[in-house]
């Protein structure tokens, strides 16, 4: 009995480390999880990239469900992304902001007209220091913040038409009926994002 | 005279400016090198989100360099390295510390190697005990003895001769 299952533990061992190694294939180690998740959005006031002259705080977004895409005209994933935020736009179900990273404004201004402005208001973060306050540390991404400023999730790299269709529409949806002066027990969440 | 006192004064300002513009162009690192090897220590500690295997003391990936420069500046301040790791967990995660901190999820990452060293070192006694039985000295039935002894004695009488053992061919 006990010698023949001394034969079969090589063969469980292999059958583990071959079960883990699997489950890292499928993983990226690039989306690492952002610990700001259901925590509030840190704040910042900046320079709008249309207008210098006027600011934009995140706290004029209280009370709504919006997104806060962070892009530069030199990333290239960006482009990717691009005419799907435009096409969001221009069906206005839900407003974009653009965190215009570490970017020449001038230069900024110019790729939008190039490639149209899905952007209700962009703000320049030169020197990158909101970056750093959202824990940016690849371009694009994307936080989507419910109607209290707590972000909810974040999408890694540019949006492909399945993450929209599948997570951050679904989520924009549950997030429009939260009711915003209700501190909820468990923040809801859609499977599309997990 | 006063306005060669200004000048001289201006002259010295100007000057020093501009050795410290000059300076800071040149090796921006060498500005004051205990400052350098603490932010160099603490950067040490964090792991560069863009290039995952080297931390951001090595890493010359944008990111790094700005999060290096945040080390700096956080050091100037007079922050203490908990302060600064703080900061930057907050931000990336846990995972921007090169050494994971010891809690709940981790207890497995920590403890593994030596529970993995535990289980060897019970292997091996165990195994080594068993052989020990295995070859554990077993008295010889009488029947064997006397074999031996006819064996022995019949050697003693032979001796010289061949007992049917491998021969060299001469």
């Amino acid at each position: 009995m006990s010698k023949n299952i001394r034969y079969l533990v090589p063969l469980i061992i292999f059958i583990v480390v071959a079960a883990f190694l699997y489950r890292g294939l499928s993983l990226n180690p690039r989306e690492v999880p952002s610990p700001f998740i259901n925590k509030p959005a840190p704040d910042f006031t900046l320079q709008k990239l249309e207008n210098m002259g006027e600011q934009f705080s995140n706290k004029d977004m209280l009370g709504k469900v919006w997104l806060l895409n962070v892009w530069a005209s030199w990333c290239v994933a960006c482009r990717q992304e691009h005419p799907l935020l435009v096409q969001m736009r221009r069906r206005g179900e839900i407003p974009i902001y653009g965190l215009n990273y570490k970017d020449a404004p001038s230069q900024a201004r110019q790729w939008l007209k190039q490639h149209g402005d899905p952007y209700e208001i962009s703000v320049v973060d030169f020197q990158g220091n909101v970056g750093i306050d959202y824990g940016v540390y690849g371009v694009p991404e994307t936080f989507i913040i419910d109607k209290r400023g707590i972000i909810r999730h974040k999408v890694i790299g540019p949006i492909s038409t399945n993450i929209l269709n599948e997570c951050v529409m679904p989520l924009v949806k549950v997030l429009e009926q939260e009711d915003p002066q209700v501190t909820p027990t468990e923040y809801q969440r859609v499977e599309g994002c997990a | 005279m006063r306005l060669h006192l200004v000048i001289a004064v201006l002259s010295l300002v100007l000057g020093f400016n501009a050795i410290a513009v000059f300076a800071k162009e040149a090796q921006p690192l060498a500005a004051d090198p205990q400052l350098e090897k603490r932010v160099n220590d603490i950067a040490k500690e964090l792991r560069c989100l863009v290039c995952q295997n080297q931390t951001i003391a090595d890493s010359h990936a944008d990111l790094a360099i700005d999060l290096k420069n945040q080390v700096r500046d956080m050091v100037g301040s007079g922050k203490t390295q908990k302060e600064i790791v703080d900061y930057m967990v907050q931000r990336y995660g846990d995972f921007v510390r090169y050494r994971p901190p010891i809690k709940p999820t981790t207890y497995l990452l920590w403890a593994g190697p030596f529970i993995l060293l535990v289980v060897g070192v019970v292997l091996l006694i165990s195994n080594l005990r068993k052989r020990k039985l295995a070859i554990a000295d077993t008295p010889l039935s009488a029947d064997e003895s006397e074999r031996l002894k006819s064996l022995l004695s019949a050697d003693v009488s032979t001796a010289g001769k061949n007992s049917g053992g491998e021969v060299k061919p001469s």
